[in-house]
């Protein structure tokens, strides 16, 4: 073993021994960097999960027509026929306003749907448009509207177009929120530390006067910052597999409900990686801050 | 080995520590600091060991003037240095054996090399059956046998003392300066603040004195 992994291990084994003397004081650390990490961290997963929606979406655009409430099935039949040799269409689905009571009745919703008075779903047609262009779909879209009886025409790309918005949105303010934490979190770490080194204040001086480097004396601190974060970050992964775990039944009802090509994606080894080496280069960050303060002071 | 050309020492507060100092220790000499309390002995080693800076003119050890040192480099120049300072500065956390291990885990000497060696200085300076006791329950003589087997383990050419017999009892004082005189035969350059030269009369060794930070008559 040649010095510098000798001093290596020996910091590091210090640094464990330092962790270990102290548990409770290491466990709520671990705790509190655990949680605040298990947000920005959750909230990037569930982002990524989401995305599948929009791309499944936007790869076969549709257009949802729906027929006024009190339009009878002769104004719908009448539709479907200038539907069906339009140029601009290529696939016509109809579903009937029954068809869509008894699907909702079978996913689970019996009870509310037989307290309403009366069928509260109108006919619908889902057009799949052979020009898929956002100016075709637009121009198909007026067009459609002015049909006779034809309540509402929906375009799913703009569905779609909305939801990208709104991922964005969401992954801004999650890159917003885990910057926070993370400034958080190197506060946390440098407080701990400072306190650390305060205490071990005449063992720094000493070790001064026998000739160590800032790099020697910081080192034992820099591996307990890394350490306590990879601690914490574990605590987050623990906290964001669990909470997926329980989560994912949910939204596997709510995608059937909604029959959206869509489910919650537990992390994998990369994801926890990430986690952890973001959580110990946190620590890290909080240590060498926190002690190269200290040092320049004294 | 050390030179010290034209050097003053001020304090912030104006106190003038010490002034016009110019002298030379060759290698493998012992000299005795001497002077009475206050009269800038503890500071003039304190340059040597650029613990503290020289206001005016140049401190060479080894022909490098510490005085102008970079921080970073100041480490490098410690581990030269074997020192004794007043109060000892043991660390009463740890034995007696890992006291004596720190200056050589900051060196990053090999396990087995740095066990060895800390065996050896223990003996030498008469602990070597006492590794496992704490500082605390060392006499005031071990406490200070203790500090000087910190101070030679690394084995460094330049061994500075501040009153290194000034608490013990004339047994314990003789003993540690026949240590002292022991480094001196093996090489190694030993420089000595005290008050009691008594004690060295039988070594050979070139004295300083300092009045209100003066040299007086000089080597």
């Amino acid at each position: 073993m040649n010095s510098w992994l000798i001093q290596q291990s020996a910091a590091l084994a210090l640094a464990l021994r330092r962790l270990a003397e102290t548990p409770t004081i290491t466990l709520l650390a671990a705790i509190s960097i655990g949680v605040a990490l298990s947000l920005p961290a959750g909230g990037h997963l569930l982002l990524r999960s989401l995305q599948q929606l929009g791309q499944d979406n936007s790869a076969t655009p549709q257009i949802s027509v729906f027929m006024a409430l009190d339009a009878d099935d002769k104004a719908s039949d009448k539709v479907a026929e200038q539907l069906k040799t339009h140029t601009a269409i290529g696939k016509v689905e109809f579903v009937s306003r029954e068809t869509t009571q008894k699907r909702l009745r079978e996913a689970g919703l019996a009870q509310v749907i037989d307290s309403l008075p009366h069928n509260p779903f109108p006919d619908t047609f889902v057009l799949t448009p052979r020009d898929t262009a956002p100016e075709a779909l637009e121009n198909l879209r007026t067009e459609l509207e002015k049909l006779p009886r034809v309540e509402h025409v929906q375009l799913d790309s703009a569905w779609a177009k909305r939801l990208s918005v709104l991922l964005d949105l969401g992954r801004t303010a999650v890159w917003l929120l885990a910057a926070l934490l993370g400034v958080g979190l190197i506060a946390l770490l440098f407080n701990t530390i400072r306190l650390q080194v305060l205490t071990k204040q005449e063992e720094i001086e000493v070790s001064r006067l026998l000739g160590a480097t800032d790099s020697y004396i910081g080192r034992p601190y820099y591996y307990f910052g890394a350490l306590q974060g990879l601690l914490g970050g574990l605590i987050a992964c623990a906290i964001v597999y669990a909470s997926f775990g329980m989560l994912q039944d949910r939204f596997a009802e709510l995608a059937e409900l909604y029959r959206l090509g869509f489910s919650l994606r537990q992390m994998g080894p990369l994801d926890i990686l990430a986690v952890l080496g973001v959580a110990s280069a946190l620590g890290w960050i909080g240590a060498a801050l926190s002690v190269r303060q200290h040092l320049k002071e004294s | 080995m050390i030179r010290f050309q034209n050097v003053y020492k001020r304090y912030p507060q104006g106190l003038e520590a010490l002034a016009d100092i110019n002298f030379d220790i060759g290698q493998g000499t012992l000299t005795l600091l001497k002077g009475h309390s206050g009269a800038g002995k503890s500071t003039l080693l304190k340059l040597i060991a650029a613990i503290e800076r020289p206001t005016a003119g140049s401190v060479l050890v080894n022909g490098q003037n510490v005085g102008t040192l970079k921080r970073a480099a100041v480490p490098w120049l410690r581990r030269n240095i074997g020192m004794i300072l007043q109060d000892q500065k043991l660390l009463f956390d740890r034995n007696a054996y890992a006291n004596v291990m720190l200056p050589l885990a900051i060196a990053g000497f090999p396990p087995k090399e740095a066990e060895r060696r800390v065996r050896a200085a223990l003996d030498k300076v008469g602990l070597g059956k006492r590794e496992k006791t704490m500082p605390v329950a060392l006499s005031g003589g071990e406490q200070q046998r203790l500090a000087i087997a910190r101070a030679v383990v690394c084995r460094p050419t330049l061994l500075l003392a501040d009153e290194p017999t000034a608490h013990l009892d004339p047994d314990n004082a003789r003993e540690v300066a026949r240590l002292f005189h022991e480094f001196q035969q093996v090489g190694v350059t030993v420089v000595i603040a005290t008050h009691d030269e008594q004690l060295y009369a039988p070594y050979s060794a070139q004295q300083i004195t300092l009045v209100q930070g003066r040299m007086e008559a000089g080597a």
